[in-house]
């Protein structure tokens, strides 16, 4: 009788024991289509490649931000590396507050982040990327209590048409998009010059006129993501609960027009109707690509 | 005939009022929060890139960071008990923060860990409601004119900064807190805690512009403690 019990016990307590062994192999593992990363291997690519800007503790005060390793705010890089611990994400397919998926941060690892110091990372493997994502959600305590958020549903995108690029114009003016973004999108608009990021730090609103890529993406696909689900950390919102998805794909279509260095269908359409031709030639008239409002 | 009605009605009015349940005998912490010094000038709101909001105004409103009284009394301290008392589950009524005229009303909001908030947008224009959340999450949604109440709450207690990108005068502060102890000081900067069962608490009262001071107090009975908070001044 006694050894029965013995036994039972010594089972529950090495079952106990096990379970934060399962756990811990959850944790510290990314996964990207077929490839699993770990983190232990991230974390010495970390060191070589990412530490500079993002810091020893992951928290964006790399060496390369700070001149000395002393004062903050350096103008060094005029954009602040992204801060892992806490956990805030630009560019995602998740809801407003919610974490990203390993996808988004492999997405943004490729891509690099347009008109900032992040550079695209295709120099490395696929199995170098995967493991550096799973070091990297080692760095924020939120990876241990939340799980990334469910992505969003993007609906199959309609050709583009030009009632449809219209009615991308009037929620353009509706839902009041021009008042940081400017009537035109030139990142000009009442609001622009007072905008600060999460972290007190001054930021504009992007310019479509400028080129064609946008910070999270280059794609039509990329595009709704971004007002869909909002840049978190910056003054830019999610639209998901007062933009119904058909409208959205109206909105995606307009905004190509307003690309008007970027050669797209979207923009021949528009340039083909009497509207879209006069206002498009309007602006390739005056200011300056960058946005900084000089009209010449 | 009328005097049976009266005699009906006393009767009524008897049994009701000995039917509300005694209430719970508690002490009470209430206090005064003054500052000492001169706080920062009051800037008004230049709300012309807003015409909407700016012409509700017949004088223009001013900025909140300090707000004050007669008798240097302090408004908008946010009074809770931090320490002693449990945590308690989140009441079922909603806390309402109101986007009215291009400013937040109240300036402070106080509500509980998971307490269901609602954010509503009583103006003709679109805002961004933009909590700025460290411990908890941080989202920005937009809130066009005639959108329903936007809808969330928090898991962790914190002192979130809210601000609006799209008009960067708007202010306010969400305060998360674990239990139902607290109060917002009002005009006269005064404030109350009631129904605190025997126990030894901390007091902390906590101010936008001026952080935070604690001090302990024991409540034995039903007695009323006096807790009063000054907060040093700052010029800017």
């Amino acid at each position: 009788m006694r050894q029965k019990n013995i036994a039972k016990w010594l089972a529950g307590i090495a079952m106990l024991l096990a379970t934060p062994l399962l756990v811990s192999a959850q944790q510290g593992e990314s996964h990207i289509g077929k490839v699993t990363g770990h983190a232990d291997s991230g974390r010495q690519l970390y060191f070589r490649y990412c530490w500079g800007c993002h810091g020893f503790r992951g928290d964006g005060n790399g060496e390369n931000w700070l001149p000395t390793g002393a004062y903050p705010n350096s103008p060094n890089l005029n954009i602040q590396p992204r801060n892992f611990v806490s956990a805030t994400f630009k560019c995602r397919s998740t809801p407003t507050g919610t974490l990203p998926t390993d996808q988004d941060i492999y997405d943004s690892l490729v891509r690099g982040l347009t008109n900032s110091n992040m550079p695209s990372w295709i120099t490395l493997t696929n199995q170098n990327r995967a493991d550096l994502i799973a070091f990297i959600k080692t760095l924020s305590e939120r990876w241990k209590t939340e799980k990334a958020g469910a992505e969003i549903t993007v609906p199959a995108e309609p050709a583009p048409t030009v009632p449809g690029i219209q009615h991308g114009k009037e929620l353009f003016t509706k839902l009041e998009c021009w008042k940081c973004h400017g009537p035109e999108g030139r990142g000009d608009g009442p609001s622009a010059s007072t905008l600060t990021d999460s972290n007190d730090q001054p930021i504009r609103p992007y310019n479509f006129a400028a080129g064609s890529r946008f910070k999270c993406g280059t794609s039509n696909h990329d595009l709704y993501k971004i007002f869909m689900t909002g840049l978190d950390g910056t003054p830019m919102p999610s639209f998901a609960d007062v933009i119904k998805p058909e409208d959205a794909w109206d909105l995606v279509h307009y905004l190509r027009t307003l690309q008007v260095s970027h050669k797209s269908p979207e923009l021949a359409l528009w340039e083909g109707t009497k509207e879209g031709a006069e206002i498009v030639r309007a602006q390739k008239i005056h200011g300056t690509p960058t946005g900084s409002g000089v009209n010449q | 005939m009328r005097m049976r009605n009266v005699f009906m009605a006393g009767m009524v009015i008897l049994s009701v009022s000995m039917m509300t349940p005694a209430r719970p005998s508690g002490g009470t912490v209430s206090g005064k929060i003054t500052y000492q010094g001169t706080p920062a000038k009051q800037k008004p709101i230049d709300m012309s890139k807003e015409p909407s909001c700016a012409k509700q105004y017949t004088t223009p409103p001013t900025t909140e960071t300090v707000v004050t009284g007669p008798n240097n009394a302090l408004e908008n301290v946010v009074v809770y008990i931090s320490l002693g008392a449990p945590d308690e589950a989140a009441p079922s009524k909603a806390a309402v923060f109101t986007q009215k005229g291009c400013r937040y009303l109240p300036h402070v909001l106080a509500f509980q860990v998971n307490q269901v908030l609602n954010v509503l947008n009583e103006d003709q224009t679109s805002h961004n409601i933009h909590p700025l959340a460290k411990t908890n999450r941080e989202w920005n949604k937009s809130q066009p004119p005639g959108s329903p109440p936007i809808v969330d709450k928090y898991d962790k207690a914190e002192m979130i900064a809210v601000k609006c990108n799209i008009h960067p005068w708007m202010h306010g502060t969400f305060a998360v807190l674990k239990n139902s102890h607290y109060a917002i000081s009002g005009e006269d900067g005064s404030f109350s805690l009631p129904d605190l069962p025997p126990g030894k608490y901390t007091v902390t009262a906590f101010h936008e512009s001026y952080g935070d001071q604690s001090q302990e107090v024991t409540i034995s009975g039903s007695e009323t403690k006096t807790v009063s908070f000054t907060f040093k001044a700052k010029p800017y």
